[in-house]
């Protein structure tokens, strides 16, 4: 397994807080903020995982992770969703889209990290 | 029939309410008070002078005593234990013949907890699906996350960098700051009546009563002109942008002069070159002077998603549409929705005694453009004609107390 994060969130001060902690843990971040250009933006970086936000400007996560795991060359690559919102209904559209894994926020630097290393087995 | 036998209960339990005798009230009416005891244990059948004389004596109208001044009070307790999902319904006549009070009590606690709800499906709604709310909520989560994973990071055992510290320190004090007014801006929003039953109509809500008070018929912009009103929302500038396209593929006098001759929604979109919905639509925005039901109460229309969501509400009177939840599944509207692009047609009725008549025409068609490989997204139409009683028909309705049906739930 890589090392290579991309984190695909568009609040700039939850990106550096994550990308910080995420970088001294020994991963590789990229960060990217654009909901209509992330799909581009995984094809471009070739991630070993998948950091992603539902609500993001101009696309959601969903349709994200949709077109994700409609490429057959990504339909393994572990996703993170990453949401303010926690309803249920929102957990079972993002597993029924594939996602990886699903945390709510407000979540802890330790939980991230933890997820991060359980999905790319370190 | 067992509201006939249940007379002389009614006889008996008025009677009783009046304190007099049966022997004295026997003599008034001119019967023995053995044969009055018949009457009032139903077993002996009554009517003619004797009902009126009998309801005369006991200061009630004769109908009453024959039928039951509860009509409406069996109506409703068979509602409440349709609501109740109670099968067996098997005593209800004389339940509320001879315990009006109480039935009376039942049907008011039955209206509270449908009044309450409604109030909880309303708030259940707000929380899930109010913009603004739903905004407010993911300001509030943001600057959380963003203050705990940074404040950890400042705290935590491993050294940071004063480089980083800094700016760490700003972006504290910036969703600090951001925190705070996003707070009042949610507190402000939620304190928005002192009422406790008062809660604010959604977007699509007012969007309907905007156009309610119109009767769906935007004449400023049938001449030409244009529509802006901030209170009526975001949404209705996607219903103008609608309607206008409608009307210059539908024009007002050609299209209304075709729809009083009497054609049918599919053929006056064979006529025009226009889609079938494009026609429902419009017929639901022709004023009530033309078309099929001038001086009429006017059509209904109702517009869903493929979730079943309805998306808008025309109403017409003595069709019940539901603001929470979906339907009657049986409705052509959801119909349609298995069936895209096949038009439906399907006589209505709502359950009841001379329940109201419809004519339903429905069809789902894709709405925009969508792209390549994407699946389309459908939405449903459905124009609501009311009709004239004919023999009976199907009944058709959410909430109804008919036995068997399987789309009840």
């Amino acid at each position: 397994m890589g090392n290579k994060i991309l984190l695909i969130e568009d609040e700039p001060n939850i990106a550096q807080a994550l990308s910080f902690i995420l970088k001294r843990d020994g991963w590789a971040v990229t960060t990217h903020e654009d909901g209509r250009t992330a799909f581009e933006a995984i094809m471009r970086h070739a991630p070993d995982l998948v950091m992603l936000d539902v609500m993001l400007p101009g696309r959601s996560g969903y349709d994200i992770l949709q077109d994700v795991r409609g490429d057959a060359a990504m339909a393994d690559l572990p996703v993170l969703m990453l949401t303010a919102r926690g309803q249920i209904k929102d957990r079972e559209m993002a597993e029924r889209l594939g996602a990886s894994r699903f945390m709510t926020k407000p979540f802890s630097n330790a939980e991230i990290l933890a997820c991060i290393r359980e999905l790319l087995g370190k | 029939m067992v509201r006939l036998t249940l007379t002389g209960s009614r006889i008996r339990t008025k009677r009783l309410e009046l304190g007099v005798k049966q022997a004295a009230l026997a003599k008034t009416v001119g019967v023995s008070p053995a044969y009055l005891n018949l009457i009032e244990h139903n077993k002996r059948r009554i009517g003619g002078k004797l009902l009126l004389d009998l309801a005369r004596q006991l200061g009630v109208d004769a109908p009453d005593l024959s039928e039951g001044a509860g009509a409406a009070l069996v109506a409703g307790l068979q509602e409440a234990a349709s609501s109740a999902q109670m099968g067996n319904l098997a005593g209800i006549d004389e339940f509320a013949s001879r315990f009006p009070a109480w039935a009376s009590l039942v049907l008011a606690q039955q209206s509270r907890i449908c009044g309450l709800d409604h109030r909880v499906a309303m708030l259940t709604d707000r929380l899930s699906y109010d913009p603004q709310l739903s905004e407010a909520l993911h300001e509030l989560l943001s600057s959380v996350t963003a203050i705990r994973s940074t404040a950890a990071i400042l705290v935590g055992p491993q050294a940071v960098g004063p480089e980083w510290q800094a700016r760490f320190q700003q972006n504290l004090y910036e969703d600090a700051k951001r925190l705070a007014d996003g707070a009042g801006v949610l507190a402000n929003y939620l304190d928005v009546s002192d009422d406790e039953n008062q809660v604010p109509s959604l977007p699509q809500e007012e969007l309907e009563s905007w156009l309610g008070a119109r009767g769906f018929h935007l004449s400023a912009l049938e001449q030409g002109g244009d529509i802006r009103d901030a209170k009526a929302g975001d949404l209705l500038h996607d219903y103008v942008q609608q309607y206008r396209r409608d009307l210059q593929a539908l024009p007002l006098e050609s299209f209304g002069a075709a729809v009083a001759g009497g054609d049918d929604p599919l053929q006056l979109a064979e006529k025009f070159g226009v889609d079938m919905a494009t026609v429902l639509r419009r017929i639901a925005s022709l004023p009530q002077n033309m078309g099929q039901n001038a001086g009429e109460a006017g059509v209904g229309l109702l517009v869903c998603d493929a979730s079943g969501t309805l998306l808008l509400r025309k109403p017409v009177e003595g069709f019940a549409m539901p603001r929470f939840g979906s339907g009657c599944p049986l409705w052509p509207l959801y119909q349609a929705l298995a069936r895209p692009g096949v038009p439906l047609r399907q006589r209505l009725e709502h359950i009841g005694r001379d329940g109201p008549q419809f004519l339903a025409y429905a069809i789902a068609q894709p709405v925009g453009q969508g792209g390549f490989g994407c699946a389309p997204v459908m939405q449903a139409t459905m124009l609501i004609i009311p009709q004239p009683r004919r023999d009976q028909q199907q009944g058709l309705q959410r909430v109804c107390s008919k036995g068997g049906c399987g789309g009840q739930h």
